[in-house]
């Protein structure tokens, strides 16, 4: 019988379909693994509701259990305690800027109309000088960043909270 | 049997989102700028996907196996509980946005409330989706500011588009008597405590935006009875036409 650590371990090679070099334990996205009675029961939320990964990502448990021989296993998406950036973790955080894309940070208030937007560091040079192009970007969970000193556009992802 | 409030009270909140979020997705393709057109289909995405998850949960209530496809695709006009001001077509950026503002500072109040929902699914839906609203409005918000303060060209626009639109608002409020059951039992909030942050919203960002509360208050309602405007039934033509043309089809 396979333990929780295992199919924990086999799980990190299962990763985010739009952000590859994520896994869905480094997104916060997988929740839980228990074992009930006769079957694995894999527990994940999604990042915005409308998030068309959900799918892919559910699919794509299913088929590495598989492989790895695990046949009884339900998936479940659960939307409270909704998903929030906080749950990304510090490895994952390291892993999106090598990749290209700004990592959260600590926003200003929603409610602050026109307010500064948050000093983002291009995930290319390092710099501050960046500015927001726009708050919605390539998915629901991006916004569309450009740095002002190495003139690079890149993702951000934005603070959910 | 089914608890007929809560059926209602739930699909009403699932077709306001779907029917908003099909119209908000007609921009795709056709946005002012290329920021704006995936800032559209950004929020539509995330009120499709608050949809999906309120018609699950309706079909849920409905006990008869229809998921949120079944409902979405498979029901006539006068079956949809959503409000007249999102089925109105798209107009200019500036109606799009004023109808979009008029609505997220309904949605963002309503859902802060629907938090504390004593019907746990409701609640974890709204806890979801309020994350994701408090974005809309920030947006719609910046651009009603932005358009009413801008130009001459961009102010008259957008005060017609809150001349024309304004009619549609009341009916945001209305509250039928099954919902009355539905407040009493601590499930949804009453109402008049949401229009009153609603009206707040309103009246700063109107200010601020130099824009004019329209005078003449005659309002239309009959959405959430089913009474819709003529636009509703092109609208799902265009929703509904690849279920209608090849039933069952699945991607």
């Amino acid at each position: 019988m396979v333990t929780k650590e295992t199919i924990l371990s086999w799980l990190e090679e299962v990763c985010d379909p739009e952000i590859p070099v994520l896994s869905l334990a480094d997104l916060g996205v997988l929740r839980d693994v228990e074992y009930l009675k006769n079957e694995w029961l894999i527990t994940i939320t999604p990042t915005y509701s409308g998030c068309p990964a959900m799918k892919t990502m559910e699919a794509d448990v299913l088929s590495k259990l598989k492989e790895k021989g695990v046949d009884d296993v339900r998936v479940e998406l659960v939307l409270s305690p909704a998903w929030t950036t906080d749950w990304l973790s510090e490895e994952g955080r390291k892993k999106l800027r090598s990749f290209g894309i700004a990592p959260p940070e600590d926003e200003v208030d929603k409610s602050v109309l026109f307010a500064a937007p948050t000093v983002v560091p291009c995930p290319k040079c390092g710099s501050r000088e960046t500015k927001m192009v726009s708050q919605f970007g390539s998915t629901a969970c991006k916004a569309h960043y450009k740095c002002l000193s190495c003139l690079e556009p890149f993702d951000y992802f934005k603070c959910l909270k | 049997m089914k608890n007929e409030a809560l059926y209602n009270y739930v699909l009403h909140l699932g077709d306001d989102s779907l029917i908003l979020g099909q119209r908000l997705g007609e921009w795709c393709g056709h946005g002012p700028i290329l920021e704006e057109d995936i800032a559209m289909t950004n929020i539509s995405l995330d009120l499709i996907g608050q949809a999906m998850s309120l018609l699950d949960y309706a079909g849920e209530i409905d006990g008869q196996g229809k998921d949120h496809d079944a409902l979405a695709f498979l029901r006539f006009e006068h079956e949809y509980r959503n409000v007249l001001l999102l089925e109105q077509p798209n107009g200019d950026f500036a109606n799009t946005m004023m109808r979009q503002f008029l609505f997220d500072a309904f949605r963002k109040p309503l859902y802060e409330q629907l938090v504390a929902s004593k019907d746990v699914q409701i609640s974890a839906i709204a806890e979801k989706s309020l994350k994701e609203t408090k974005y809309h409005l920030k947006h719609s918000s910046e651009w009603i500011i932005r358009l009413g303060d801008g130009t001459e060209e961009s102010h008259n626009r957008v005060q017609n588009a809150l001349d024309h639109l304004w009619r549609y608002t009341d009916e945001l409020f209305s509250e039928s008597d099954l919902d009355q059951s539905l407040v009493d039992a601590g499930i949804v909030p009453s109402m008049s405590e949401i229009k009153i942050q609603w009206a707040e919203t309103v009246r700063s960002v109107l200010e601020e935006a130099t824009l004019m509360i329209p005078t003449n208050n005659w309002q239309f309602e009959g959405g959430r009875r089913g009474v819709h405007s003529e636009h509703l039934g092109f609208l799902l033509a265009d929703l509904q036409y690849m279920q209608r043309a090849y039933p069952n089809m699945t991607w």
